[in-house]
């Protein structure tokens, strides 16, 4: 774990002093992790290892859910979705490097929770996947529901809010558990393959894929309750407005886009259209952008660069791809979902 | 001023304040002084900056949080603790499973390390090459590898509803390894107070007998211990302590009963003791060849066995170069067993990593550690050193 010293403290102060007087030149004001992001000329994004989610593919290039979100905001920062760095962090040490600057914003499956934003200092995006925690068992153990793993040992990964879920649903039902905690990825999963423990418990996302890594994929099941709420949401530092509203409304653009049907291959197509809704949203009229101050057209380029939430969805975890993802929860809320816009306008 | 007193009495003068201030700060003042000052106020900065960052994320400083209730569940321990529990319980659950994994390591790692290394200066080529080997890929390897390669191992072993039973009452599965335990009905640490008492008095009296009378035949002395370690048991049952036997079995999804050691204890102490043998190996090996030639050729000439020579005549005095250098393998043993949470074992680190990932206080946790790892060290290097000052330097007086 790493804290924030000295040097850098001033040196943000300065920054926030120079952004402070840069705001009566410039419309908006920056804050210090936009400013070190458009010094640098490239945005820092930590995420974790689970295909489908975030995984380096055969040239080493990061692919996947949360990964397309990271291009995303390259695109509205700089307009190209390689200016980004992707590195990959353990759910430990990942918030104390978000804290340290090692990043200028995790895209790596946080679950929003108040102590986070109250006591630890981070603010959060919109809910990019709306999860829960679930169990993967065995099948030859027999069990159907969550209550019937009375008396088995079960894995949890060290520094998620799995760990204290999973005490709490043990506590509320009464019955007992032994936990084994494992921080490295691979020892948890060999840990549930060994028989070492009866159980996994995670986001059932992530358990899905787990399981899909498994050698007998089909001899496991993941139970279908959800122990919890898990929103899984970008994590940025507190402290610089500005950036969170750039991370917000890059996120909205992508779910907006599918709201009107815009997909990365018939955006240019909807250049002509006559709704002014979609003009304003992909800056073929430019007074949304003026009053913003993005780039007008930063809706559309993102569009054009990554497409929209449901494509990033399809391409990465829906149900073509090995994680095979439902849309659930995660489909728009004009289809019954979750997932929802505030309008641009 | 002191000068002229310093030359009438050499050596027993204290220094005066001026002698004092010039020792301190030594050839060049100038820079010494610039050195402090920079280095309280790096100090100082450095604090402030802390207190400020806290403050920015609205963390209290302080160890208050430690009475708070921790919500998360711990696997194994030797004390009870439930979730619910305060953190500093739980703190205390990982010190003694830190301090359990290492004394045991430690004890462990002294037997193989001083079998090896006596064992590497065999005249067998086959046996000294071997040992050879075994010392430079331990030493040559990650710790953290030789860990997941024995978690792995003991995993490797069946599931808790094939287990191995290579003795009745005895089950060595993936689930650890369980043994039938005495059950006493909840008397146990009583009792067990009442046999260390009842040895520890039998010792004196019996270096009181040997003071008086002398020695004692060695019959004899192992009958009065072993009387010793009954009586309490008889006085016990006596008072109507019931002694039943608790066989594991196989209940629901796990093996129960018994007394057990979970796989990644076994496998965490397994690994820093087989990796620690190895540097202490080097250590006996090298104590070992420190003695001169000449030892060896006086004892042998006495009519001495190979085995007595090494344990009357080398060894005793071998230990003396020894003793310091196993303290520092000891020492890393402790240290390194904080390696625990990438196989699982909660150990103090473990916990204290929960505990800092769910109150954001990172740096009294951090505090915590410190001072939790400094102490078991340098009690640690306490005893060390007093076993060194008693049995060593001065010769063993028993």
């Amino acid at each position: 774990m790493s804290f924030h010293f000295g040097l850098s403290q001033g040196l943000r102060a300065a920054a926030v002093a120079v952004a402070v007087s840069g705001a009566f030149l410039s419309t908006a004001k920056a804050g210090p992790t936009l400013d070190a992001i458009q010094q640098r000329g490239l945005i820092k994004v930590g995420v974790g290892t689970s295909p489908g989610f975030f995984a380096p593919d055969s040239n080493g290039k990061w692919q996947g859910f949360f990964v397309d979100f990271g291009r995303a905001l390259a695109v509205t920062v700089f307009n190209d979705p390689n200016k980004v760095e992707f590195t990959s962090s353990s759910p430990q040490q990942r918030l104390p490097a978000l804290q340290a600057g090692e990043f200028d914003i995790l895209l790596s499956g946080v679950t929003q929770t108040i102590t986070r934003a109250f006591k630890l200092g981070f603010h959060f995006g919109p809910v990019l996947f709306y999860d829960g925690q679930g169990i993967l068992v065995n099948k030859s153990l027999g069990v159907s529901k969550a209550a019937d793993l009375d008396g088995a040992t079960i894995g949890v990964q060290s520094g998620t809010t799995g760990e204290l879920n999973i005490a709490d649903f043990f506590r509320k039902t009464g019955k007992k558990y032994t936990p084994v905690v494992i921080e490295d990825s691979k020892e948890f999963v060999a840990a549930l393959e060994s028989g070492r423990v009866d159980a996994l418990t995670q986001d059932s996302s992530d358990l899905a894929i787990r399981r899909s890594q498994l050698a007998k994929p089909d001899d496991y099941i993941v139970l279908p309750e959800r122990l919890s709420k898990e929103p899984l949401v970008p994590a940025v530092r507190a402290g610089d407005d500005r950036w969170l509203e750039i991370v917000n409304w890059t996120v909205y653009a992508t779910i907006q886009a599918e709201e009107f049907g815009i997909t990365q291959a018939n955006v240019d197509e909807f250049l002509k259209s006559e709704d002014p809704a979609i003009k304003r949203f992909l800056g073929v009229d430019t007074s949304l952008g003026e009053a913003i101050g993005l780039d007008p057209k930063f809706a559309y380029n993102i569009i054009k660069a990554v497409g929209n939430y449901g494509e990033i969805f399809d391409r990465n975890i829906g149900p073509k791809t090995p994680v095979a993802f439902e849309r659930g929860y995660n489909q728009l809320w004009t289809k019954g979902g979750l997932i929802y816009s505030p309008p641009f306008r | 001023m002191n000068a002229s007193a310093e030359t009438e009495e050499p050596g027993r003068t204290r220094p005066g304040i001026l002698t004092f201030v010039r020792l301190w700060l030594g050839g060049w003042p100038l820079a010494q002084i610039a050195l402090y000052l920079g280095t309280l106020l790096a100090v100082f900065w450095l604090g402030r900056n802390l207190v400020a960052n806290m403050a920015r994320l609205g963390l209290t400083p302080g160890f208050a949080f430690l009475e708070h209730a921790a919500n998360y569940e711990i696997g194994e321990g030797f004390i009870a603790y439930a979730a619910g529990d305060s953190y500093a319980r739980a703190a205390l659950v990982g010190l003694l499973n830190t301090i359990a994994v290492s004394a045991l390591g430690c004890l462990l790692a002294t037997v193989l390390g001083v079998t090896l290394g006596i064992a590497r200066l065999s005249a067998n080529p086959l046996v000294s090459r071997l040992v050879q080997a075994y010392v430079e890929l331990l030493r040559n390897t990650p710790l953290l590898l030789q860990l997941f390669a024995w978690n792995t191992v003991i995993h490797l072993l069946p599931g808790p509803r094939q287990a191995l039973s290579p003795l009745p009452g005895v089950l060595l599965s993936s689930r650890g390894l369980f043994l039938p335990a005495i059950d006493t009905g909840g008397h146990g640490a009583t009792l067990a107070v009442a046999i260390v008492g009842a040895v520890l008095a039998m010792r004196l009296i019996l270096k009181l007998r040997r003071h008086l009378a002398g020695p004692s035949p060695r019959r004899a002395v192992v009958l009065a211990y072993l009387a010793a370690v009954l009586l309490p048991v008889a006085i016990a049952s006596g008072f109507g302590v019931a002694f039943t036997f608790d066989v594991p079995s196989l209940k629901g999804f796990n093996i129960r009963g018994g007394i057990s050691m979970t796989p990644e204890f076994a496998a965490l102490m397994l690994g820093l003791a087989v990796n620690a043998s190895a540097s202490i190996a080097e250590t006996v090996r090298g104590g070992i060849l420190a003695i001169p030639g000449g030892q060896w050729e006086a004892a042998r000439s006495l009519g001495l066995r190979p085995f007595s020579v090494m344990r009357l005549v080398v060894l005793p005095q071998a230990l003396r170069i020894i003793l310091p250098v196993m303290t520092s393998s000891y020492l890393s043993l402790t240290k390194n067993s904080s390696l625990a949470v990438a196989i699982g074992f909660p150990d103090l680190v473990s916990i204290l990593n929960t505990t800092a990932n769910v109150t954001g206080q990172a740096l009294e946790v951090i505090v915590l550690m410190l001072g939790a790892y400094l102490t078991l060290s340098l009690a640690t290097s306490m005893v060390m050193n007093a076993y060194n000052r008693r049995h060593v330097l001065r010769g063993d007086r028993r």
